[in-house]
């Protein structure tokens, strides 16, 4: 493995009290390139994820980000919602959360909000409508709106997410958490509850994220038909510890990988061999 | 509104059915009412406990209950299935957001005639102060219930440091209203953000209690602090405002002298309303001015999602700071207006009762929505006066009027929400979609 590494994981622990939900982790995501981390239910996938997006603090190891002009940031140092600001990671959730009650334009805006708020000027400037903010604001309008076409919902800008089909919402809220305009884009199960179709258009929109927009994107799946399709290396995790990782190609053809997703579910395990090919 | 014809009819119950629930019904009535009704207690001419029974009224009580709910159930199965019809059809909607339009502007200049209107009914007039005052305060603490969805059961410990801060800084420096105000919305705001730091890390009902006990030591301090603040005794001798410097009296340098009209004390009253007015609708364009910034999005998805407001970078303490400290702000300008139109304020003004008001405005009128807390403030003040003849059966018919809304709007009177940017149409968002906010 060689590259430009967005991320490294390194040895990463995490204990929930005596149980070891993360062992001695370690793997990398490349950038520009979209990483996916696959292992049967209760592997631990969400767990890595929750650390790597600070929403909870690992009990060991070390999380390294690197932006494109070479910073380093220590991730397991920051808490909560500086993750999101100051390292632009963004994610999306396994159980979506979008803001059901607001419009899907709104949603989007919502994202935006650091920049806003700094065009807004902390709100003083905003609030007696001064020509900066408005310019600010129409930008980000014009952003949502592009994201909205690139998602294809456009011409329910003005709708309630709430009101959105279950893929409406999925696609909406990686609309809204590119819309943070994130270094690496996080995905927790995308194609979860997706039809054949949807995934296809999904699959599709991750690979013109990856390649027009040039984001690197971290992402749990259990759909093989897409991890296989798009993703650039797999990470496998079984019981908290990883047990192969490679290509597609190289992944699918591990024994320890068919035995780890044997033991676990024979559907999947059927999935992992005929998915890709 | 007319139920869809498709729709499956329930069974009429049958008759022992409708026996049997008339008859669970009078035993319970039959429980609750033996010893409130049953057993009449008073104490004697030495203190002693005399009782006597009043068994003939328990059993008509009994037997109404009985009858009341026979009929109850038969009207329910005449009316029909309840919960049938949750959509609204698209013409009722359409007028109601007609109406909803012209609603507002229609308010606004029957309020600002009131005082022309109604000049020599000073009780109208003091009446219409109140009820703006409430809204007031109702549209100060729907920025943090209704927008950032954070329980505040002590709002008023916000209205009684504005309060006192205008109180003690006018009698104790001789500070005039117009320069007390900001300041009493500064302070309020401070003690906004004091309580804010250590508690906002609790969410829902614990936010409550601890904003509950908030409201409980402010007033508390104020009755003990006797140096500072005259403790039960309050503090009296306020200044009344003036019209930017020019007193409201009947001296020679007053207003009315230089206008070269006849002094009136109706003039300070109806000062006293624009002034509370001009306060109000401060608050209202402030308010709908935040809500299309981002720090007023903000609030609005900490209200939907706050686990998703952190994975967006948004900082969710200091969004809640801020919501706090402007609802403490709006709270503090009210409280320096009620100083100053009473002449006198007391901790007795700052109980939990009328924290409960408030938030029973808020809640009323549609968590969220600024016509419907002006509307609930005016259904809730004016409406509570309007009871007045009937006495002690007041609270009665108030609390039936209370739990009816409710029933018939369990989401309070305007429940949907105004989306605050649009693409192409803004439209109303259904309330079934708001979330109320956990915290």
């Amino acid at each position: 493995m060689s590259g430009d590494k967005i991320l490294n994981v390194d040895r990463l622990a995490m204990r929930f009290g005596g149980i070891v939900a993360v062992q001695d982790l370690s793997f990398a995501a490349e950038r520009r390139k979209i990483t996916a981390l696959i292992g049967p239910n209760g592997a631990g996938k969400t767990t890595v994820f929750n650390c790597i997006t600070g929403f909870y603090k690992p009990s060991g190891g070390a999380i390294r980000l690197t932006h494109d002009g070479g910073t380093t940031i220590a991730l397991e140092r920051l808490n909560d919602f500086r993750i999101a600001k100051q390292a632009k990671v963004a994610r999306t959730f396994q159980n979506i959360r979008l803001f059901p009650g607001m419009t899907a334009l709104e949603n989007l805006m919502v994202a935006q909000h650091n920049a806003l708020m700094r065009a807004s000027g902390f709100t003083f400037l905003g609030l007696i409508g001064a020509p900066g903010y408005r310019e600010a604001e129409k930008r980000a309008i014009d952003l949502a709106t592009d994201w909205l076409k690139r998602v294809n919902l456009l011409d329910r800008a003005d709708d309630a997410a709430g009101n959105f089909a279950y893929g409406d919402q999925r696609r909406l809220e990686i609309a809204r958490a590119m819309c943070t305009e994130p270094a690496l884009l996080c995905l927790d199960e995308p194609a979860a509850g997706l039809n054949a179709r949807e995934s296809a258009a999904l699959s599709e929109l991750l690979l013109s994220i990856r390649d027009e927009l040039g984001t690197s994107i971290l992402l749990i799946e259990h759909d093989m038909s897409v991890v296989m399709e798009i993703s650039d290396h797999i990470v496998v995790m079984d019981h908290g510890v990883k047990i192969a990782e490679g290509t597609p190609r190289e992944v699918r053809d591990d024994p320890k990988v068919i035995a780890a997703y044997l033991g676990a579910d024979e559907e999947e395990a059927a999935a992992v061999m005929e998915g890709g090919s | 509104m007319k139920a869809p014809s498709t729709h499956p009819i329930k069974p009429a119950t049958s008759i022992p059915a409708l026996l049997k629930t008339a008859f669970v019904n009078a035993l319970i009535a039959l429980v609750l009412f033996s010893l409130m009704i049953g057993i009449r207690t008073e104490a004697g001419s030495s203190g002693q406990l005399t009782y006597w029974t009043r068994f003939g009224d328990l059993a008509s009580i009994v037997a109404a209950v009985f009858g009341g709910s026979i009929v109850i159930e038969l009207l329910r199965q005449w009316i029909g299935p309840t919960g049938a019809e949750k959509l609204v059809p698209p013409a009722v909607q359409s007028g109601i957001s007609f109406i909803g339009r012209y609603l507002a502007p229609a308010l606004l200049i029957f309020t600002l005639l009131v005082p022309v209107m109604f000049y020599n009914q000073r009780y109208i007039l003091d009446l219409a102060i109140l009820v703006l005052t409430y809204v007031m305060l109702g549209w100060g603490l729907n920025v943090v219930v209704g927008l950032a969805g954070l329980l505040d059961l002590g709002y008023v410990a916000f209205y009684a440091v504005g309060a006192y801060s205008y109180g003690l800084l006018a009698t104790n420096f001789g500070w005039s209203f117009w320069i007390c105000l900001p300041l009493a919305g500064i302070l309020a705001a401070f003690w906004g953000v004091l309580l804010g730091f250590p508690v906002l890390r609790l969410r829902g009902d614990y936010l409550a209690i601890v904003t509950l006990a908030f409201g409980e030591i402010i007033r508390l301090v104020i009755i003990n602090w006797q140096d500072l603040t005259g403790g039960p005794n309050g503090v009296s001798g306020i200044p009344r405002p003036s019209f930017f410097g020019i007193p409201l009296d009947n001296s020679d340098d007053g207003l009315a002298a230089r206008l070269g009209i006849e002094y009136s004390p109706t003039h300070r009253i109806v000062f006293l309303f624009y002034l509370i007015l001009a306060l109000a609708l401060l608050t209202n364009w402030a308010t709908i001015r935040l809500r299309r910034l981002p720090i007023g999005r903000a609030w609005e998805a900490l209200r939907e999602d706050e686990v998703a407001c952190r994975a967006l970078g948004i900082n969710t303490t200091t969004t809640k700071l801020t919501a706090f400290a402007t609802g403490a702000m709006f709270g503090g300008f009210a409280g320096a207006f009620f100083a100053t139109r009473q002449g006198f304020i007391s901790p007795e003004s700052f109980t939990f009762q009328e924290s409960a008001l408030v938030l029973a405005i808020v809640v009323l009128g549609g968590m969220g929505s600024q016509l419907g807390v002006a509307l609930a403030a005016l259904a809730m003040i004016g409406g509570f006066e309007l009871f007045r003849s009937l006495e002690s059966y007041r609270m009665l018919v108030f609390g039936m009027a209370m739990v009816l809304i409710m029933i018939w709007r369990p989401r309070g009177l305007i429940g949907h929400r105004a989306p605050t940017v649009y693409l192409t149409k803004a439209q109303a968002i259904s309330s079934d979609l708001v979330k109320e906010g956990h915290g």
